[in-house]
């Protein structure tokens, strides 16, 4: 006789599930952002907004901008570009100038950044350390290297101008004193830390290289100039993207050197930006917050224009990825 | 390999590589060599005009122990990385988080979250200036260290998302989904899959933003004043005021200054460069 298996009546209910349990894969994603973005939103983006509402004002900074401050719609930029009978702003002009001077030839970082580590891209003996210690000058602070720069360009005892002296070129004051090469002297300083920066990205780029398309351009009589034009900067696109955006970037944040250097003189001569911003609401001579805002919108509208195209190109990337 | 290694071009070249090799280093790094030799001179080397000669004695111990027991120096430097190591752990910490949510979740919004994050780390910093003061003023932190150590963490948390959501997003995918599976909850998965994977993610991390907040300059500036709590960037300007012209006192500050980073840059060599070059391959 065979028993048949006791079967349950009732049905297997599984454990109630709480309202999280169930909903825990959509909710989890926000609570990991939370603090992230909340830090981001107050110090980042939230900024951002009351700089440009500042820029409408005039304030000197003490108190509240809404009960101290007085609300002059657009004045502030009708000064920086003379518009509407204001007579046009003469120091932002420079400054504006100034960073067109900069973003041009701060990108000379990247050909530079490609040379040297074409020249130090090969497995002899104690190569590694070389490279390092090229990298070296981007580690230190830009205010080491603008202090050393200084020391550099010193008039009579600087190396450069003993240097320069050699070869009969004088500048008057030195470079960091002479109101023609002053900004010059410091887009070098700069490019220093920069090119050491661009070398060390195009060094892990040749390290990618396809070796295989290398051989075959070999064998199909490619060499020197032809073979790094068209078969091995096509393959350091990514590097070289990258190096766009960090040097584009450095450009535009140009403050320490300049406030190491000269201090925006001599006779306002190196001023960019991103110092007159600070000069004209920090410092003994600004106070003038709205005005200072006014130049910051200005900076960053330009910046945007480089940010757009940046996050199109890393969109364009995301949507090859999905 | 492109260019074609030395080793396959004839001896001469190989030869003439290997001796150019120190000459261009000591070209590129003649500034820094500079500064290092000014440290090590007397005084009296400056007022006789001899800059870039021989030192006439070897002065430095004397010049860094003026340093050290006789400026402020000291000081700035432990204000340094009182104002760094917080902001190193609190960015890294926020940041896994990000990238967590960022790399692993399909949600609405997910890549609109993400660009802000990238947008916002390209941001000229004078855009923020007046604002990020003004809030810090008001919560009673203006020239505390701990005012700038939250304006960092907040600003750094852009760019260490944007490395850490890429990084995550290059994991594999299985792994999470076979914990799922087993039933382990989303934030153990975090804790217990992600994390430990993470660690030379963590590491790249770290020693960057350690050598980015180190060497900050504009924003202590804008945040600090005075010894109590002015990291070393600041310092240096006040500690060169004090000794004006005295160069040998001067390089021997900066070469204090710029060791930490530097150290740091040399230890962790193979995070930093991971770090740096993140995006330059595909």
């Amino acid at each position: 006789m065979t028993v048949s298996p006791v079967v349950p009546t009732t049905r297997y209910t599984p454990p109630p599930r709480g309202w999280y349990k169930r909903n825990e894969i959509a909710i989890t994603p926000w609570l990991f952002l939370a603090p992230g973005v909340l830090f981001f939103l107050v110090y980042v983006i939230a900024p951002i907004y009351q700089s440009f509402g500042l820029s409408f004002y005039n304030w000197n900074g003490l108190g509240d901008v809404r009960t101290n401050g007085e609300y002059v719609g657009l004045q502030n930029y009708n000064k920086l570009f003379g518009l509407n009978g204001e007579r046009a702003d003469r120091n932002f002009q420079i400054s504006l100038w100034n960073n067109l001077k900069w973003l041009v030839l701060y990108l000379l970082a990247i050909p530079a950044g490609l040379f040297i580590a074409l020249f130090l891209n090969q497995t002899v003996r104690g190569i590694r350390i070389y490279k390092s210690l090229f990298f070296f000058p981007f580690v230190i602070s830009q205010v080491v290297v603008g202090l050393v720069f200084s020391w550099f360009y010193l008039p009579n005892n600087g190396l450069f101008t003993i240097m320069t002296g050699w070869v009969g070129i004088e500048i008057r004051g030195g470079v960091l004193g002479n109101p023609t090469w002053a900004t010059y002297g410091i887009i070098a300083a700069g490019l220093w830390p920069q090119t050491a920066y661009c070398m060390i990205l195009y060094l892990t780029g040749l390290n990618a290289v396809d070796p295989e398309q290398v051989e075959a351009a070999r064998l199909d009589g490619a060499k020197g100039p032809k073979m790094l034009w068209y078969v091995i900067i096509p393959q350091l696109k990514p590097a070289t993207f990258i190096a766009f955006v960090v040097t584009i970037i450095g450009a535009l944040r140009s403050f320490d050197l300049v406030s190491i250097m000269t201090g925006g003189g001599p006779f306002g001569s190196t001023r960019v930006l991103s110092y007159y911003v600070f000069e004209k609401s920090l410092s003994e001579r600004g106070l003038q917050y709205g005005y200072a805002a006014a130049v910051a919108v200005i900076l960053f509208l330009i910046m945007l224009v480089f940010i757009s195209y940046f996050l199109w190109s890393m969109y364009q990337d995301e949507k090859g990825a999905r | 390999m492109f260019p074609t290694p030395v080793q396959k071009q004839s001896r001469a070249v190989q030869l003439g590589y290997q001796a150019f090799l120190p000459f261009a280093l000591i070209l590129w790094l003649l500034p820094l060599i500079a500064v290092m030799i000014f440290s090590i001179k007397p005084d009296v080397d400056f007022t006789s005009g001899n800059y870039w000669g021989w030192p006439s004695s070897f002065e430095g111990f004397n010049n860094y122990g003026k340093v050290f027991f006789e400026s402020a120096m000291p000081r700035y430097l432990l204000n340094s990385v009182m104002i760094t190591v917080p902001t190193v752990i609190g960015t890294v910490a926020l940041a896994c988080m990000t990238g967590f949510a960022l790399g692993v979740y399909k949600f609405k919004g997910n890549l609109l979250i993400f660009f802000m994050f990238i947008a916002g780390n390209f941001v000229p910093f004078q855009i923020l200036m007046v604002p990020v003061r003004d809030l810090t003023v008001d919560m009673g932190l203006y020239n505390t260290k701990t005012g700038l150590v939250l304006f960092h963490i907040a600003f750094q948390t852009g760019f260490a998302t944007l490395f850490m959501r890429n990084f995550i997003r290059a994991l594999p995918f299985p792994l999470i989904e076979a914990a799922r599976v087993e039933g382990v909850a989303e934030w153990r998965i975090f804790f217990y899959v992600v994390l430990p994977l993470m660690k030379p993610a963590i590491a790249a991390m770290a020693v960057l933003i350690f050598t980015f907040i180190w060497n900050d300059y504009f924003w202590a500036v804008v945040l600090t004043q005075g010894p109590e709590s002015q990291p070393v960037t600041a310092g240096i300007t006040s500690f060169n005021a004090q000794y004006r012209a005295a160069y040998h006192l001067m390089s021997a500050g900066s070469i204090v200054a710029a060791l930490p980073p530097v150290a740091m840059f040399f230890l962790m060599q193979k995070h930093f460069i991971a770090g740096l070059t993140l995006g330059a391959v595909k």
